[in-house]
């Protein structure tokens, strides 16, 4: 019992950790300083999973963290570093909205995030059902990401970083998804991001820059 | 059996085209396979007709007659496609726009997205209904960016980035889902997510969570639907993509989409009651209906006319499932295959009228009937069909829902009368001018296939004057099915 507690502590912490990081990554331009807190989201998320499944006694969850391992801590990030040193787009622009009010927009979105997930966090049966707030936050977090940034690379990390935050709630409210279905979710993220790989070479070859406000020419007229 | 054929042969296919590549024979291939595909889905059809639903495979397919009508439709407009897509594409290449080569992306990913369509429909399992409804989003990606064009470009990526958060606002839907289930049939692994499963015990489940889920599972896959606000992507992705991508898209992709909503629905109103799920249906339904009608009338591309007024009609049909009962019920599907044969079909003409006239903008179109009288009466029979005049088919499903409508939320008559007006005179008023005329337009260097564009209409026709009993009772029970 008292293991089972000092587990559930330590899971805590770490969604903490992913909320942090979460802000930080709202408050980063550089793109490969987002990457690298990008792959830490994954290595906590990778942490977080193995201690549940070690909580649950449950094997399933011991291969979802090491597929977390494999596709989130070295293998995206690789890949997404890779594209950014051949494309040269170190730097994100300014973002749409400055980052003091998107800190606090940020912080609005946790109180709600919080407030929704309440009433079904009762309910939940598993150890880590309080970080159920947490997940939900760190999803419209990056959703906020994706919305104030104006690079597609940027964009991208708040997709990736928002099925961070899928993955997470699904650990914390269900202890995952079946198998099959986890499978099913890293192959279309991982052809996802091969897809989005070709567009940003396609999208500079066309337009001479990574920068989406090119991309505004198809409006109602 | 039929199951396992159905969804392998377009697999099978999308493995071929990939490697037999741009050989000269690849459009016949793709006609073979979505042939093949079709067989196997009548048998599959036939054998639901006699025996009723199936589960097949440890219960991971299920089909029932409201999901294999529509795998009969997706198998049917797929193989009128790629007739048309035969010559189109040629034209395309002649024209210069495409290469040998993204014509192997091209056949590859017209299969693999049947394909993931399929698997969509016919899947018991809400996780991988997901899967197959990502991967239709990731195989259709490359296709509306196929011409490479700026344009093309920036409706690929709205495309993909609007999506994908749609997509991963119903994969919290799905999670909450799994959660709720969890709470009533216990831990069981693969087998708490079964759509049948859930069906059996959903007076049980939470009505907090599975409220909760429905408005995420709604937005997400709504989005994809084309639901207002999320429509955005839907117009841009019709006018940049190739042609039999837009009519696929329309007539297919926006059903499969809607059938998701629906599946889920069942669900939500036997946790929560018939109220709330309908009511956000009908809500967002009418709004979506509205709003299509007034921005077609902005519009100045042929195609994004028409991806507008997909918007308008799945807008409709949401409405119409949001009003339940066994009548409205029977027209949304109804209307829903109209939609889909009326749609693709007017595509299909508009593609070539495009070719022909070498723009899709709409003023620099002119005098169809002179050039090509197939495309240009093509194109005005469609389009009369698709604003719900008689004899045509969507004046029966889309009067049933306006009776509907009248009978149980008389406040709603006025928004769906409003909605058909105003789309009739703003495509109309375009249509018109657009077909009849002079031009000095030339002759495309092969000659196209509107067969189809023709079988499609005489069906929407035969189905607004007559429906056949067997047909009329496979809806019935679709729709008592679907209830609320």
């Amino acid at each position: 019992m008292l293991k089972s507690h000092l587990i559930a502590q330590l899971v805590n912490l770490l969604a903490a950790g992913l909320l942090l990081i979460s802000f930080a990554m709202l408050s980063r331009r550089r793109t490969q300083r987002l990457i690298l807190l990008y792959a830490w989201q994954g290595a906590i998320l990778c942490l977080s999973t193995c201690l549940v499944a070690y909580d649950a006694g449950l094997t399933e969850l011991y291969y979802s963290a090491a597929l977390t391992l494999i596709l989130k801590v070295i293998g995206l990030p690789w890949i997404l570093h890779r594209l950014i040193e051949r494309l040269g787009a170190q730097w994100d622009r300014e973002p749409v909205v400055n980052i003091p009010l998107t800190m606090l927009i940020g912080l609005v979105l946790v109180i709600f995030a919080f407030g929704l997930a309440q009433p079904i966090s009762e309910m939940a049966t598993t150890i880590t059902r309080n970080t159920l707030g947490i997940a939900l936050a760190v999803i419209l977090l990056s959703f906020l990401m994706m919305i104030t940034r104006r690079k597609a690379v940027t964009q991208v990390i708040g997709f990736l970083a928002m099925e961070n935050g899928l993955f997470f709630a699904a650990t914390s409210a269900t202890y995952g998804m079946p198998m099959v279905i986890e499978l099913g979710i890293a192959l279309d993220v991982l052809v996802g991001v091969f897809i989005l790989g070709i567009f940003f070479f396609q999208i500079r070859e066309q337009f001479d820059s990574l920068d989406l406000h090119h991309l505004e020419a198809l409006k109602e007229d | 059996m039929e199951v396992f054929l159905v969804l392998g042969l377009p697999l099978l296919g999308a493995l071929l085209l990939a490697m037999l590549g741009a050989r000269r024979f690849a459009a016949e291939l793709n006609v073979g396979i979505s042939l093949a595909t079709l067989m196997a889905a009548a048998v599959l059809v036939l054998r639901v007709i006699r025996h009723g639903s199936l589960l097949v495979w440890h219960d991971q397919f299920f089909v029932d007659s409201f999901n294999v009508f529509l795998v009969a439709l997706t198998a049917f407009v797929g193989l009128t496609t790629s007739l048309f897509s035969r010559p189109y594409m040629r034209i395309e290449e002649a024209h210069g726009r495409l290469t040998p080569h993204r014509l192997r992306l091209y056949h590859s990913m017209y299969q693999l997205f049947m394909g993931a369509m399929l698997l969509a429909l016919l899947t018991n399992n809400m996780g991988i209904l997901w899967v197959a409804m990502e991967a239709a989003t990731l195989s259709t990606v490359l296709l509306v960016s196929l011409y490479r064009t700026k344009a093309s470009l920036e409706a690929a990526w709205k495309y993909f980035i609007l999506c994908g958060v749609g997509i991963a606002l119903a994969l919290f839907g799905t999670m909450l889902l799994y959660f709720a289930a969890q709470q009533t049939l216990g831990r069981e692994g693969m087998t708490a997510l079964l759509w049948t499963h859930l069906n059996a015990v959903k007076t049980h489940l939470e009505p907090q969570v599975m409220g909760l889920a429905f408005v995420f599972l709604l937005v997400g896959y709504g989005t994809k639907v084309g639901l207002v606000p999320l429509h955005s992507w839907l117009p841009d992705a019709h006018a940049e993509g190739p042609t039999p991508v837009s009519a696929v898209l329309s007539g297919l992709l926006l059903n499969v989409a809607l059938y998701a909503v629906i599946r889920c629905k069942i669900l939500a109103e036997g946790s929560i009651g018939v109220a709330l799920p309908g009511r956000m249906l009908m809500g967002f339904g009418l709004l979506t209906a509205v709003i299509g009608a007034f921005l077609l009338w902005r519009q100045r591309d042929i195609k994004r006319l028409f991806g507008y007024s997909s918007i308008e009609h799945m807008g409709i049909i949401t409405f119409a499932f949001g009003l339940g009962g066994p009548i409205a019920n029977f027209a949304a599907l109804l209307h829903m295959t109209l939609h889909s044969l009326t749609k693709s079909s007017i595509f299909f003409t508009a593609g070539h009228a495009s070719q022909t006239a070498g723009t899709q903008h709409m003023d620099d179109i002119r005098g169809l009937v002179s050039i090509s009288p197939t495309i240009g009466w093509g194109l005005i029979l469609g389009s009369i069909a698709i604003l719900g005049m008689p004899p045509f088919g969507i004046f029966a499903s889309e009067f049933l829902i306006l009776t509907t409508a009248m009978r149980h939320h008389p406040w709603a008559t006025p928004f769906l009368l409003l909605a058909f007006g105003v789309a009739f005179a703003g495509i109309f008023s375009k249509v018109q001018p657009m077909v009849f005329g002079e031009s000095d337009s030339r002759r495309l260097p092969h000659s196209p296939a509107l067969t189809p564009v023709f079988v499609h209409l005489a069906l929407v026709l035969i189905l607004g004057v007559y429906i056949p009993p067997a047909l009329a009772a496979w809806y019935s029970s679709a729709a008592h099915l679907i209830g609320g």
